[in-house]
């Protein structure tokens, strides 16, 4: 853990710690890894109703007539396809076509559009932003990371408890944003249909004080407190990236197979941070592929940072692994030269000094029956 | 949190049990407390010389993998072949169905350098 006193902390941390919640270091934050357990969790929001804090995660307005032209520059896809309370999830690359962070950007206005940010990268990805902001004031950007606390409701049971708490709301449909409730505040409250889970569920965005209120409404429905642990295992299980682990700037979106979040074959798409280095591994071939493993042999849980092999020759390691919650088998993502990235193939997963046998497998690895 | 009187103690969390020649291994009620849900379990093999304090097993956690270090010297005798199906009984019952291994003490007297059950509850308190 970093030093304790540069933790940042949420502002529904004695939340947290009402329900039990083990506190753990992440991205610079003090956050909720579990509360009654990680297994218990990842079933819950499976089947029922899960909500995480995500009051770490950043928010971004963007505002004004050169909006538009400014995020097209920044951002992997053509967000001049976004009507109105649409969100898409995109990509902001350096020069060199790598990853500074993966994020989602919803239209809120006719001149205004609300990102949310990655909180492990909320200073990094705001002093990219800033520093190629246009210099004649066409477009201005506020950090708005301090002003909303976020909780993520997750769940096939999420839309009816959104109701039943906001029965006003005009609930969006997927991908979407809309006002949680009316407010002419600076900082109004919001509701985006969107997740890190598999499942349908919603981000609540309010002021920070309302964040803890929000919270205890939400328990008092019966939606059960989910940590970092679960949040993990459930988009691995989809196969979600997580920047920091299987995003880098060391890797592009194509090496991730993201290519559908960039408008390389968007004819309205012009040009972006990061485009001609894209282009360019396009026409040579790509370096790498972010692969999903899984074991065939029952074994220890997968982790990060696990060698993977085919024969004798290491040919990658993982990034991310778990044991699946739903699955009940060892799944992992890694970056494998291209030849090896075919369903089927097998390879081997070295954990301690032993390989097990693990095979290429396709995504989701977790598909709802 | 439950420690039985009739065991003694490591202060890394592992209990013993002595019977005979016998000495019995596992993780504390603490310990598992501490590790969560237990999904994954590696006990040492039969006839392994493990050390007093070196690393005898390892179990996981859906987080994360913690070793297991062993209170006393000696040979690996006999191990819990149900934890590989079922790892979840060192959370039910640590002190119980829970245990690891089974070994013959080659350093009888590093018993004395092990925790006193009074003395672990100071410790975990």
């Amino acid at each position: 853990m970093s030093d304790p006193a540069s933790l940042k902390h949420t502002p529904l941390e004695s939340a947290h710690v009402a329900c039990g919640a083990r506190m753990v270091e992440f991205g610079g934050w003090l956050m909720p890894v579990q509360y009654s357990g990680i297994m218990d969790e990842h079933k819950a929001v499976r089947s029922a109703s899960g909500m995480f804090d995500i009051s770490h995660m950043g928010e971004v307005t963007v505002e004004w007539p050169g909006a538009l032209a400014w995020l097209e520059s920044l951002l992997t896809n053509r967000v001049g396809k976004l009507a109105v309370t649409r969100g898409q999830y995109t990509l902001m690359l350096d020069a060199k076509g790598g990853v500074i962070d993966d994020l989602i950007i919803y239209r809120t206005g006719e001149m205004s559009y609300f990102l949310v940010i990655n909180g492990a990268c909320r200073d990094l990805d705001l002093e990219w932003m800033r520093s190629r902001l246009p210099a004649d004031g066409s477009v201005v950007l506020k950090d708005q990371g301090d002003d909303y606390a976020a909780i993520a409701l997750q769940g096939p049971d999420s839309e009816k408890i959104l109701r039943s708490l906001y029965p006003a709301c005009e609930v969006p449909k997927r991908n979407g944003i809309a006002p949680l409730t009316s407010s002419a505040a600076a900082v109004s409250p919001l509701v985006a249909r969107t997740g890190y889970t598999g499942e349908d569920g919603f981000e609540l965005f309010v002021p920070v004080a309302d964040g803890i209120a929000l919270w205890e409404s939400l328990l008092a429905a019966g939606v059960k407190p989910c940590g970092l642990g679960s949040r993990d295992t459930l988009r691995l299980e989809m196969g979600y990236p997580l920047n920091g682990s299987d995003l880098s700037r060391d890797r592009t979106p194509l090496e991730a197979g993201l290519d559908r979040f960039t408008g390389l074959d968007d004819p309205e798409k012009r040009d972006f941070s990061g485009r001609p280095a894209l282009e360019q591994q396009r026409t040579a071939g790509l370096p790498s592929q972010l692969t999903p493993l899984k074991l065939t042999v029952s074994g220890p849980p997968m982790r990060s940072h696990y060698a993977v092999f085919a024969g004798d020759s290491q040919i990658g390691e993982t990034c991310s692994g778990a044991l699946s919650p739903s699955l009940g088998e060892g799944i992992a993502m890694a970056y494998l030269p291209p030849s090896y990235a075919v369903p089927g193939t097998p390879v081997e997963i070295e954990v301690r000094g032993r390989r097990y046998a693990a095979t290429i497998t396709t995504l989701p690895f977790y598909k709802k029956s | 949190m439950n420690v039985p009187a009739d065991l003694r103690y490591a202060k890394t969390h592992e209990w013993i049990r002595v019977e005979g020649d016998t000495v019995t291994v596992g993780i504390t009620d603490h310990a598992q407390t501490e590790l969560t849900d237990i999904v994954y379990a590696e006990p040492p093999k039969v006839g392994a010389e493990v050390k007093a304090g070196a690393t005898a097993a390892v179990v996981e956690s859906v987080k994360a993998a913690s070793d297991i270090y062993s209170p006393l010297s000696g040979t690996v005798t006999e191990v819990n072949a149900e934890l590989s199906a079922n790892p979840a009984l060192l959370n039910t019952d640590p002190f119980g169905q829970g245990w690891i291994y089974r070994m013959e003490a080659s350093s009888p007297a590093e018993v004395e350098a092990l925790l006193t059950p009074e003395a672990y509850t100071a410790q975990i308190s």
